[in-house]
């Protein structure tokens, strides 16, 4: 079983590592065309905007889609989440999403700029053991459709969601040794391929 | 809820990676970089060429050049703050900035000591030309470093030097005995511990990109061959002719590094990057990566 890591930018060895630590193989994708030998795929955190605009450049966004409409799970975490919502807003306004693959509403910079950025130990839905949870300009989720399973929330607020194959959260797993977020992930893969035969 | 924890601040570093931060004058430019795929803007009032052109003492930027860039953009803004300006440093803190640069491209305010950045809820990175400078940051508090190189030269030398070297300090760190490291300690004049977690690790515990003389595309691309996280570019966008092409030629081969085609493919038709200076013409008082402790 591999299990991709989008590597246009941004955190993509932390998860690697974490991927490894949860018992699957892990791959740096840079084209479009790896994604063929792959069961599942992790859209790491980093700047939301610069991924989006390479996504684009290299053909991401419809091998994404594609890779999605077969049922392959995917996991985006902070800038991740961002790129996998239908609507994208920021205080800047609202933006042109990017796979559009996820029935949600999400703010960026949510929690404010750096300085407001925190670490905390949260409950998610699934996950036996409280994890410890990164927020770096975090984006959050303000509403879902009627297809997404809420996971987790800070102060009322959505911060982890799934929507069948697809997970997303607005912290950062990757950041740390707690690998329960990657396996609970690994599981979904597993499940899948499963079904897939 | 905690804020301001080296996890949280280096992990602000760690997203970051990849990248290319963009020094930019206002809010237009600052447009332009994020338009073309920047991960942060440092917002400057003037870039390393200019300063080094305009001659005189280098301070802070003016707050309302900050406060116009982090309205428009919605990707991080960093600014330099001088040497061991605390006060500097406290200010652009209160403004909401991502992060600061305590930079050797402004002139120094303290010619001993670097700020206490472990007291900062923002994150901090600083410049370094050795593994003794980068520990020495690291043990200040700085959450990111980056090579001196030499800003404003749109030349790549010193950048270069300054990766090789960190990286091959390194490798000797994590082959030495535990007793040759107490020596290798003073002779760096950096903390056992520190060290000792070089020695175990092989790697450096926060992100360092390359910054200093980055002028086009390949130059880019090369200091991510040396092991560099990422790239700083300074002078080289906005003193080349045509911007936009430029950085987004920049962003591209920092993520394709190793794919030389298409380096090749973003490379043409770019105009005339900024105009060099050859390092051996610089007086030692024009040397900035000379300055820092």
């Amino acid at each position: 079983m591999n299990i991709g890591v989008l590597a246009l930018q941004g955190a993509v060895a932390e998860h690697m590592r974490s991927l490894e630590e949860a018992g699957v193989k892990a791959v740096a994708v840079k084209r479009p065309e790896q994604l063929d030998e792959l069961q599942g795929l992790v859209i790491p955190g980093g700047e939301s905007t610069t991924i989006g605009k390479l996504m684009r450049k290299y053909g991401f966004i419809d091998a994404i889609r594609a890779f999605s409409a077969q049922g392959k799970p995917i996991f985006g975490t902070c800038a991740g989440l961002i790129v996998l919502a239908n609507h994208i807003e920021s205080q800047q306004g609202p933006e042109e999403p990017h796979l559009g693959l996820m029935d949600m509403t999400v703010l960026r910079n949510a929690f404010g700029r750096q300085r407001e950025s925190f670490e905390t130990d949260l409950n998610v839905h699934g996950i036996d053991e409280p994890v410890r949870a990164v927020f770096i300009r975090a984006p959050l989720i303000k509403a879902v459709g009627a297809d997404v399973d809420v996971l987790c929330e800070v102060n009322g607020e959505i911060v982890t969601a799934r929507q069948g194959h697809l997970l997303a959260c607005s912290f950062h797993p990757e950041l740390t040794d707690d690998a329960n977020l990657h396996r609970y992930f690994a599981e979904m893969v597993k499940q899948h391929l499963n079904v897939a035969g | 809820m905690e804020t301001g924890t080296a996890r949280v601040k280096r992990g602000m570093a760690e997203m970051q990676k990849g990248g290319v931060i963009m020094d930019v004058m206002n809010a237009e430019q600052a447009k332009i970089a994020e338009a073309a795929g920047a991960t942060a803007v440092m917002a400057l009032e003037r870039v390393p060429s200019d300063i080094r052109a305009a001659g005189g003492v280098a301070r802070m930027a003016d707050p309302t050049i900050v406060e116009e860039v982090m309205k428009v953009v919605s990707i991080p803004v960093m600014a330099k703050a001088r040497i061991g300006h605390y006060v500097e440093a406290k200010v652009l803190e209160s403004l909401g900035v991502d992060y600061i640069d305590e930079s050797e491209v402004l002139t120094p305010a303290d010619e001993v000591f670097h700020i206490d950045k472990n007291e900062f809820t923002i994150p901090f990175v600083c410049g370094a030309k050795d593994l003794g400078e980068a520990l020495r940051r690291i043990g200040e508090g700085a959450a990111m470093l980056r090579t001196k190189g030499e800003p404003g030269t749109g030349n790549i030398v010193e950048a270069v030097r300054h990766m090789r070297l960190i990286n091959s300090q390194i490798r000797k760190i994590q082959n030495s005995s535990k007793d040759e490291l107490y020596a290798e300690a003073k002779n760096l004049g950096v903390s056992y511990d520190l060290l000792l977690q070089i020695h175990e690790s092989g790697k450096l515990p926060v992100v360092n990109f390359a910054a200093g003389g980055i002028a086009t595309p390949s130059d880019a691309a090369l200091m991510m061959h040396l092991g560099a996280d990422g790239v700083f570019v300074g002078s080289g966008i906005f003193k080349s002719d045509s911007p936009e092409k430029f950085a987004r030629a920049i962003v591209e081969a920092t993520t394709h590094y190793q794919d030389y085609a298409l380096i090749a493919q973003v490379s043409k038709n770019l105009g005339t990057p900024m105009k060099g200076i050859e390092i051996s013409k610089l007086a030692p008082s024009e040397r900035m990566q000379d300055r820092g402790w």
